[in-house]
């Protein structure tokens, strides 16, 4: 059995972790609010041009855009892939990444090959070890994600599609759902599907476009694909907080736990020692 | 009373403006463009520059836009502002810059790699190195 002290000192190490963990968690607290805050700002955004692209299905537009054409999965597919800068967030990343190696891998059945965009340090460190190409990266995006820092990452992905290298583009993230519940999501950006028709709409008609309908389109849908990306982003960036929360609350939870057996040891192991030295004395006593 | 248009100005980190409007007028790539309510539906680019719309009690309200889109449907105008002012030029520019950081964080890792190899190996050898020792010990026995 080990000596008093030393489970004094274990004791003491175990709560100067709790002491770590139960602040990461109250720090995780207050920046998922703020993260969730962040995320219901941007939701007008990507409503209203998700209406706009709606709006746009139903208009005839002479000019058909790449994006919106059915295109068949041949040979490469792209994939961009947020993840978190920082760990200590429980399974949060690892869970996604396990969800689309499995896709990957049911692609790779069908011999298609796989591009990642990876956005966050988390996704770039594991796909750069994986044999998949790695075409793009942004990574140290913060607390605050701006929609521009995703511009470049984004468009590498697009000229790709638009060049016909990768024949569809998926957009890989965790799903906001509440606190406790993140949701793996693989959601497809390109081609994009319009949804069916509202009847309200279907009568025939058209936008005028100025200056012409491929300039406005071609802006449109790149803005588009951005707005869901950056929706990703933000989303991903309060589910790591969420996460993280809940991660550290249980790591707290079992550090107190351990102190609580310790504890209990220790305790033991001090009566034993009050015990024998009393046994002693009444000995020596005795011999006297 | 004055007829009015449901107006929506949003960038893709917040909602700038949403109300009821007598008119808008902003500065499209063709020129300065006002819209009144029965507008025809529309769509165009946004150049950098000043939107502006009248309020029903007759003020107006001023926003700056980095350009964007402006949307017109029969029943409301959707302004989608940038947040950044976009050029092809520094568009492929961001491009570059993200497709070599994914080269170069390739290159470190393949130095990563090759360090993870090489401990692998050292544990091996180490390993080995037990087994003759523990050997070595039995034989002198």
């Amino acid at each position: 059995m080990a000596s008093g002290k030393e489970i004094r000192t274990q004791i003491g190490s175990i709560k100067n972790t709790q002491k770590i963990t139960r602040a990461m968690e109250m720090v995780a607290a207050s920046k998922m609010r703020k993260a969730q805050e962040r995320m219901a700002a941007t939701r007008p955004y990507s409503d209203k041009i998700h209406n706009v692209i709606q709006h746009l299905a139903y208009a005839h537009p002479e000019y058909k855009h790449t994006y919106l054409q059915d295109r068949e999965e041949k040979t490469r597919v792209g994939y961009i892939v947020v993840s978190s800068d920082r760990g200590l967030c429980g399974g949060l990343n690892n869970n996604l990444f396990r969800t689309l190696l499995k896709d990957i891998q049911s692609k790779a059945d069908k011999g298609i090959e796989v591009d990642v965009c990876a956005i966050g340090k988390k996704a770039s460190s594991f796909f750069s070890r994986l044999p998949v190409t790695l075409a793009a990266q942004v990574t140290q995006l913060g607390e605050t994600p701006s929609a521009d820092e995703l511009i470049g990452s984004v468009k590498v992905m697009l000229n790709a599609y638009e060049s016909g290298h990768i024949d569809s583009l998926y957009l890989v993230f965790n799903e906001f759902v509440n606190t406790m519940t993140q949701e793996n999501k693989i959601m497809q950006l390109l081609p994009n599907k319009p949804e069916a028709p509202d009847e309200e709409l279907k009568h025939h008609w058209d936008y005028i476009y100025e200056p012409d309908a491929k300039e406005v389109l071609d802006t449109l849908l790149v803005r588009y694909i951005e707005s869901l990306v950056y929706q990703g982003v933000v989303e991903n960036a309060a589910c790591e907080q969420a996460s993280r929360m809940v991660a550290m609350k249980s790591a707290s939870d079992n550090a107190g736990d351990l102190i609580d057996d310790l504890q209990l040891v220790y305790n033991k192991a001090r009566q034993a020692a009050i015990t024998q030295e009393i046994s002693e004395i009444v000995a020596g006593a005795a011999a006297v | 009373m004055a007829m009015t248009i449901h107006v929506d100005i949003v960038s893709a980190e917040k909602a700038i403006f949403s109300g009821l409007v007598e008119a808008v007028f902003a500065t499209a790539t063709m020129g300065e463009i006002g819209i009144y309510p029965r507008h025809t539906p529309l769509l165009t680019s946004l150049k950098p520059g000043e939107v502006r719309v009248k309020l029903a009690n007759g003020t107006e309200e001023q926003f700056y836009v980095s350009g964007g889109m402006l949307e017109v449907q029969p029943h409301v105008v959707t302004i989608l502002a940038d947040s950044a002012m976009r050029a092809d030029d520094v568009d492929e520019a961001a491009a570059m810059a993200a497709q070599a950081a994914a080269e170069k964080s390739l290159a470190e890792s393949g130095e990563k790699l090759d360090y993870a190899e090489v401990q692998a190996q050292l544990a091996e050898a180490a390993a080995q190195l037990r087994v003759v020792q523990r050997a070595r010990q039995a034989a002198g026995r």
